[in-house]
């Protein structure tokens, strides 16, 4: 079983994000990047089917600046093998790109299984494993849990409305976007992560991509707020008269 | 069946007294022979580990570990429970040991937690065996260079509500007689920037020519190497290092007991040697030029931050600050000096709350706290960033908010100097 780990650096949340916001561009060099979270989960699932299967897990990046870190550190928690698609790709570059360079390399390498995060902070479309599915016309699924290869097959869970769960089967290849993993996503110690950048290396792949159809973002920005709840102040009392007043005038109570 | 071997040292040496071990070596096998030690040896044979064998059950740690008297933890019980075949590795003992060192300075084996734990630990977190809290604290560390997970780019967002000049040293572009440490709860907690506060105050009263890395600064390290994070350490000190090489200062002043002790002890392995004062040290002979005036009228008690105390010596300097505010009345708690106890965040405690509790009966800090109030104080002082957070919740935890107030020293001087 050989499983490809899709993974995605997005703008780390604990800064600020940097938005012009006249022109509606984000400042994409003057964010700080970390690996998606979700694509995390992507790979702790396929490590543990590593271990329960004796999976080769291969993580792969589309190089859209510092990304090696972020493969090191996949290396450090057991994949055996780390990939960079290079090429014309920048932080900005739209998932549907990604999707079609990462397809390309599927056609001349075999894998049985793709996982990726269901989606990502920047995105919220969960896209890419969707695309790279529909353009090597492989089965897929999204929003997936417990992932476990039972012989032939690869059996999968979703869950629905209600609390309904469904259980699926399928055949390689495959591609699932992964929405949780079975445990919290593993800890790389630093010292294994620098072993790594010593030790090994991450295949670099030329990748330079066609034309794709795409979308264009006209601006980003922030929503305008469009009313404030009252915060309501003073003493227990006061305030419990408040709420009086407030829900008979809203008709919410009786007398 | 594994024959005993002598485990003694050959030569011990304690308080500079040579107690050489021939007496007392072992010229039968005793009861411990008939044990399969294969889980021990594991452990003794872990680089930095091999004094847990020197134990002979004495139980002078167990009766001064903090530890052991909220739960059922001590340095002999470590080595007893190893002894008889029970994995270290994948015992809560492992993580309950807050290195406060008090069970080394009784120890006649020197039997040594303070690297014990450092190195077992590293076997644990690279066998992903650690709690999951305290990775929490060492991915936040890594990532962003303070454990809190606080953004890197607001670390020196603190000297805006100091109201006085605290230069950083990248604008500054000048050589400092101070370059201040100011490490990661002084620069983000809510309670640390109060005493950060006080003391840019306290320097630039004193006319002190000081600047800080500011957000070139990363947190020390020393808890995580304590936790078993000795990689991220390397990262660390080094990264410190290299900044702190690009400019020119007389010595370093930190707020932090723990990066004290990284400063005097770690960093010169890695090529930074600098002179180091922890900022109690170095206000003490600057008390006359202070101008002490405000009264504290209260009954004031000092906790010794571990890392000051037992791990380097200093138990005057905070003292002697305390003694020069006029009124204050400092009274000691049984446990103080060398005896005194641990606040419970040192070694990764800090990050390992949720994890202690399960095994304690109480926290460290409540027990701590409970003794302040037992000896009829009105304020805990204090001078590690741990330690006012950690007391402060333990005031209130243990009901006795009102009784007891947690203020750190530089806090206590600023408020006499009248510059908070």
């Amino acid at each position: 079983m050989r499983i490809l780990v899709l993974s995605k650096s997005v703008p780390d949340l604990v800064e600020e994000l940097a938005l012009d916001e006249d022109n509606g561009e984000l400042l994409h060099d003057d964010m700080t990047y970390v690996p998606s979270e979700w694509d995390d989960h992507a790979l702790e699932e396929a490590l543990l089917l590593k271990e329960e299967v004796g999976a080769e897990v291969t993580v792969l990046a589309v190089d859209t600046g510092d990304v090696d870190n972020m493969l090191f550190t996949a290396l450090a928690k057991g994949a055996d093998h780390a990939v960079k698609l290079t090429g014309d790709f920048d932080l900005a570059t739209s998932n549907r790109k990604r999707a079609q360079a990462i397809a390309n390399y599927l056609r001349d390498n075999t894998f049985d299984l793709v996982l990726s995060g269901v989606q990502a902070i920047d995105d919220i479309d969960g896209q890419i494993p969707a695309i790279v599915a529909g353009l090597l016309e492989w089965p897929h699924a999204s929003v997936v849990t417990e992932v476990s290869i039972q012989g032939e097959q690869i059996h999968f869970r979703q869950e629905y409305g209600g609390g309904l769960q469904a259980e699926f089967s399928a055949q390689a290849p495959l591609v699932l976007g992964i929405q949780a993993a079975r445990k919290p996503p593993r800890y790389a110690s630093i010292a294994k992560v620098r072993q790594m950048m010593k030790s090994s290396t991450v295949d670099e792949i030329d990748a330079s991509a066609d034309t794709v159809p795409e979308l264009e973002i006209r601006r980003f920005f922030k929503p305008v707020a469009a009313g404030h709840a009252e915060m309501i102040e003073g003493d227990p009392e006061e305030v419990a008269d408040r709420i009086i007043t407030i829900l008979k005038e809203r008709k919410l109570v009786r007398g | 069946m594994q024959k005993a071997k002598p485990i003694e040292l050959e030569l011990a040496v304690v308080n500079g007294i040579e107690l050489p071990g021939h007496w007392n070596r072992m010229f039968e096998p005793r009861v411990i022979s008939e044990y399969d030690l294969s889980v021990l040896d594991q452990v003794t044979s872990i680089e930095g580990a091999e004094s847990l064998g020197y134990c002979y059950q004495c139980g002078k740690c167990t009766a001064v570990c903090p530890v052991d008297t909220v739960g059922d933890y001590s340095p002999r019980k470590v080595f007893r429970r190893t002894q008889l075949g029970a994995s270290l590795i994948d015992s809560p003992d492992l993580w309950l040991c807050t290195t406060c060192r008090n069970c080394l300075r009784v120890c006649p084996k020197e039997v040594n937690m303070i690297e014990i734990m450092p190195a077992v630990r590293e076997q644990a977190v690279l066998e992903g065996k650690a709690p999951e809290e305290l990775l929490t604290a060492f991915e936040n560390t890594a990532r962003y260079g303070n454990p809190l997970g606080e953004p890197p780019r607001k670390r020196a967002d603190w000297v805006k509500a100091a109201e006085v000049p605290v230069p950083v040293m990248s604008q500054h572009k000048a050589p400092v007689d101070v370059l201040w440490f100011v490490e990661c709860y002084p620069s983000y907690h809510p309670r640390g920037k109060d005493a950060s506060v006080a003391l840019a105050r306290l320097f630039n009263a004193l006319g002190i020519e000081f600047g800080i890395l500011g957000t070139e600064e990363k947190c020390s390290g020393d808890s995580q190497r304590m936790a078993g994070e000795k990689g991220l350490f390397d990262m660390l000190a080094e990264h410190n290092i290299k900044m702190l090489s690009k400019y020119q200062f007389n010595q370093i002043v930190v707020t932090d007991p723990h990066a004290f002790n990284a400063f005097l002890h770690e960093y010169p392995k890695y090529g930074g040697e600098w002179p180091v004062q922890h900022y109690t040290q170095f206000l003490a002979p600057l008390i006359d030029q202070m101008n002490l005036t405000r009264p504290i009228p209260k009954k004031v008690t000092f906790h010794d931050p571990c890392y000051l105390g037992r791990h380097n010596g200093e138990y005057e300097a905070p003292r002697n600050l305390l003694k020069a505010i006029p009124e204050l009345d400092l009274v000691e708690m049984g446990h103080c000096r060398e005896t005194a106890y641990c606040c419970g965040g040192g070694g990764g405690g800090m990050w390992l709350d949720s994890f202690v509790r399960d095994y304690t009966s109480q926290r460290l800090s409540e027990k701590r706290v409970r003794e302040a109030v037992e000896y009829g104080a009105d304020i805990l002082a204090v001078t590690c960033p741990y330690e006012v957070s950690r007391f402060e919740d333990a005031v209130k935890s243990t009901g006795n908010t009102g009784k007891l107030e947690v203020k750190d020293i530089a806090e206590l001087l600023a408020y006499s100097a009248q510059l908070i």
